[in-house]
């Protein structure tokens, strides 16, 4: 099978645990307007690989990798998810470390073939860095495109197949930099038990050269990016409602 | 020998010789701990460093040299006692009288001792230059009064560059540290001994070798006196921790009063030194705190180096570097670590005064050493971006554990082996000269033997080119090993290192350290002639000038086996001519890719090259991939430089590599350890 690939990054350092071998896939659904990578949302383009040839390389530069592994990422990985689960089988296989960087926006509970192919390749996904963009469906359409629901219904799904979650979220001030958005994603991460990391990441505007470069307006022109500050404190308001929502499902509220 | 000074340190064979890795691995304590018992600056510490700023500032204002002498031929007792404040500072000894005032090296060569003082607005001393002239002759005269025409046209067509014809070669470290536990008088005896041990045939190896002790003899007994113009007697062992790393600065500091070396490197001291500041903390002789404050007024002692040098030294050496540098860390060959608490004091310093490039802080690194020491060194690297690291677990099979680095990369084991540099071929022209039958590309002139150029006007053939560019490296290794010989003969003849090699055994092995300018560009011509289509241009004279490079090929610094295997081979195969010549004094020839600075030069002096690349574009440093030509992450073309042999490049290998703190992980405050969720917080 071949993957439409868009580039490899060999020293992943912020793509999850330890030094990692870093794919970006072709293909995103999402719009969303502080994306970074709008060179990955059409699936046209980018190199053809098979899995053999991306572990080849990854198995030859793997002395780099002690503590790391193979994150697939985009561009929405989940779009191919055939070769995804092609790739990460083969990589347990090879006991290589995978961690899949998804939005979630692929999956859908209702269908049966779908949700096969989701089960056999959470089997072979050690994380699951999951985007939620917004925790608010309104203002989630607005900042993406496309809906909320299939997203907490992945969530909640990888949760109960007992997959490891990490729940990434990007702070941007006026749009999701708001304590009563934070807080209700913090009692959402609250009713899932697998959820166990968190990281909050400060909007930056290091994209716009990239909007510049494809001729595509940039939706966030004038919005500053987030201080590291503002970060601690978002994450803190998170962290803290999680709590609040745990004490009490403790409780049996 | 038995001296109170040791009392309390472990006996061993280091008593009966001269022996100082048997002391440190009979006493050291390895510590496994982390930076929490550290100390921060005394008022003192801060009080002297504030006026070496204000010193820099004035020094800066000046144009770049505050002082220099011009009368005094910098020797070990050409001046007095310099001090700050003499009052505050707790370790001493300044180059000249006075600090930032710059000594005069004339026996590297008259001319540039000359053009070092014109350049900076002064002049040297008429009745200097007339000694020099008519009384004593420099290495640098004996250099050019042996080397023949085709070796300068080599030179001043930058086939071979950088040559230390005419300044100091540097690179050999003098293991300062047996000052501290010997004193000089016990050296002197060894070094006597030594003298009587070469046997009555006087062939011209014996005769030069007691020569030479003799001069070490006298070295070490004028080291004496220098002490004694700051009130120290150092022909006697250190007795704490303060005398020992005093008298071993005084070792390094008669080697920088006599010679302005190109890298004046201090050895691997840190350790070693733990051992008298263990005992004096157990004896409650000092505290921690001024065992700190020992250890900074020492870095900024060895801060404070500096050299007389022209614009035209620090163009190719970017600056006006001393490279102090000191080898920290690694592991004993026993498993047990070499880090020691004194490691941690050492890299405390660049809290204490601040960052600084020198001296340069070398961090021998092994995947087993302790993690509290790890973390400090990350910790102090995103702080002050000043550290080096270096392979301990590349360079200790061969070396054993007591080497150090001296320069950037170059490793040796201390007072057992010496270097004498060698700079560095350029093998990008010498591929152009293979092209173009030994005619310089950008003057014209025949300088490389008349072979059979590359005839016609259709496409290169690779074939051709390899046969034609393995036959012109063997002239260039022939070459340039002939000027090598030259120069350190004459080195060894009129600017012997004698303090230094006072401080080393008898029988030294001597690398002899080539060196490579332009791997990348060659491997990726190379790989262009064979799997694109390289066609020749040429100008009137009928001299291939440049290249036209048709389709895509694979580039150096991509993990790609089918062009780095062409990088790999390239190295061997020079590395085998190397070998093949004859080398003064029996040195063991290695090969180095680590032009670290001169690389805008190189670009300057180099026509284009079959890769694409223009005349005048810079060269990638060492080792590197060329600027942009790597294009899959850093791993990928880490990886590319790993695959070139150090057996063959045991003098180093470098690779230059910027990364901006947020691309090796998160933000430090935000981030470190706070991803995993911990509610009970």
């Amino acid at each position: 099978m071949i993957g439409h690939i868009h580039s490899i990054e060999t020293c992943g350092t912020v793509d999850g645990p330890g030094m990692r071998y870093v794919i970006f896939f072709k293909g995103c659904p999402m719009r969303c307007m502080y994306c970074h990578n709008p060179d990955t949302w059409d699936m046209a383009g980018g190199e053809e690989k098979t899995v053999d040839e991306l572990l080849e390389q990854y198995e030859s530069l793997k002395t780099f990798y002690t503590n790391g592994g193979i994150t697939a990422t985009g561009g929405e990985p989940l779009m191919q998810i055939d070769f995804l689960i092609e790739l990460f089988e083969a990589a347990k296989k090879r006991n290589i470390h995978t961690c899949l960087d998804t939005s979630g926006i692929m999956f859908r509970r209702n269908n049966p073939e779908i949700l096969a192919k989701y089960e056999r390749l959470l089997k072979s996904t050690d994380l699951i860095m999951l985007d939620i963009k917004h925790i608010d469906p309104e203002e989630h359409k607005k900042l993406t495109k496309q809906p909320l629901d299939n997203i907490l219904d992945f969530a909640r799904y990888a949760n109960e197949q007992g997959n490891l979650i990490r729940i990434r979220h990007v702070i941007v001030p006026d749009i999701t930099y708001n304590p009563e958005y934070l807080k209700k994603l913090g009692y959402f991460m609250a009713e899932l038990q697998n959820i166990n990391q968190l990281e909050v990441l400060p909007y930056h505007t290091m994209g716009i050269t990239k909007y510049e470069k494809l001729g595509i307006e940039y939706p966030l022109k004038g919005v500053k990016a987030l201080s590291n500050k503002e970060a601690a404190e978002a994450q803190n308001i998170i962290l803290e409602a999680m709590k609040e929502r745990r004490n009490e499902i403790h409780a049996g509220k | 020998m038995e001296t109170t000074a040791w009392n309390g340190f472990t006996g061993g064979n280091w008593k009966k010789f001269i022996d100082v890795r048997d002391f440190i691995q009979k006493n050291y304590t390895p510590y496994e701990g982390d930076d929490s018992f550290l100390e921060g600056p005394t008022q003192n510490t801060k009080d002297l460093w504030a006026q070496v700023m204000d010193l820099t500032k004035k020094e800066r204002e000046a144009g770049g040299v505050l002082d220099m002498d011009t009368k005094v031929v910098s020797t070990l007792t050409s001046h007095g006692a310099g001090y700050l404040d003499k009052n505050k500072e707790t370790i001493v000894g300044f180059q000249t009288d006075a600090p930032f005032k710059r000594g005069m090296n004339v026996y590297g060569g008259l001319r540039m001792a000359m053009k070092a003082c014109e350049d900076n607005g002064y002049s040297v001393d008429p009745e200097v230059v007339d000694f020099f002239s008519k009384h004593r002759k420099t290495h640098n005269e004996g250099v050019f009064d042996v080397y023949d025409e085709e070796i300068r046209k080599c030179r001043t067509n930058h086939i071979v560059t950088g040559l230390p014809d005419a300044y100091g070669r540097g690179r050999i470290i003098g293991d300062y540290r047996r000052v501290a536990l010997y004193g000089t008088d016990r050296l002197i005896e060894d070094k006597l001994a030594q003298k009587e041990s070469f046997g009555r045939v006087y062939t011209d190896d014996v005769i030069r070798g007691k020569e030479e002790i003799a001069e070490q003899i006298k070295a070490l007994k004028e080291l004496t006196k220098m002490a004694s113009f700051y009130g120290f007697d150092i022909s006697k062992p250190a007795t704490n921790v303060q005398e020992a790393i005093q008298w071993t600065y005084f070792g390094y500091l008669g080697a920088v009063k006599e010679q302005n070396g190109a890298a004046m490197s201090l050895g691997r001291t840190a350790t070693f030194l733990d051992i008298y500041a263990e005992r004096d903390l157990a004896a409650g002789t000092f505290t921690e705190e001024q065992i700190q404050e020992f250890v900074d007024h020492f870095i900024m002692k060895l801060r404070c180096v500096k050299f007389s040098r022209t614009p035209e030294y620090n163009q190719i050496f970017a600056g006006d570097p001393v490279w102090v540098t000191e080898s920290l860390g690694g592991m004993g060959v026993d498993g047990r670590t070499l880090v020691s608490k004194m490691s941690f004091r050492y890299l405390n310093t660049l809290n204490n005064l601040g960052t600084a490039p020198e001296p340069n802080l070398t961090v021998l690194w092994s995947t087993r050493l302790p993690l509290g020491w790890k973390q400090f060194c990350a910790k102090m690297s995103i702080k002050s971006s000043s550290i080096q690291y270096e392979n301990d677990d590349m360079m200790r099979p061969l070396h054993g554990d007591d080497y150090g680095i001296a320069c950037c990369v170059s490793s040796m084991v201390i007072g057992k082996e010496m270097q004498f540099f060698g700079a560095r071929a350029n093998l990008a022209k010498c591929l152009l000269y293979a092209i173009n039958g030994g005619v310089d590309e950008c003057t014209g002139v025949q300088v490389g033997p008349k072979y059979r150029p590359v005839v016609g006007d259709g496409p290169l053939d690779y074939d051709d080119v390899m046969a034609k560019f393995d036959d012109m490296m063997e002239w260039l290794a022939k070459v340039y090993v002939s000027a090598l010989n030259i120069i350190h003969y004459m080195h060894d003849k009129y600017a012997y290192e004698r303090i230094q090699m006072a401080l080393h055994d008898r029988d030294v092995k001597r690398y002899f350290a080539t060196g490579v300018a332009g791997l990348s560009i060659v491997a990726d011509s190379l790989s262009a002639i064979k799997y694109a289509k390289v066609t020749p241009i040429r100008n009137e004279q009928g001299i291939v000038v440049s290249y036209n490079t048709e389709g895509d090929f694979p580039k150096y610094g991509n993990n790609d086996d089918r062009v780095d295997e062409i990088a790999t081979d390239i190295v061997t195969t020079f590395m085998d001519k190397l070998r093949k010549q004859h080398v003064y004094r029996n040195g063991v020839p290695t090969q180095s890719i680590l032009t670290i600075t001169s690389n805008v030069t190189y670009g300057k002096n180099t026509g284009d090259t079959p890769c694409g690349r223009k005349h005048g574009a810079p060269f990638a440093p060492g080792a590197n991939p060329l600027h942009k030509r790597d294009t899959h992450g850093a791993v990928a073309s880490l990886a590319s430089v790993a695959k070139i042999p150090f057996k063959d490049a045991q003098d180093g290998i470098s690779n230059t590599f910027s990364i901006i703190p947020g691309a090796l992980g998160k933000e430090d405050q935000v981030f470190v350890g706070d991803i995993d969720i911990d509610l009970s917080k």
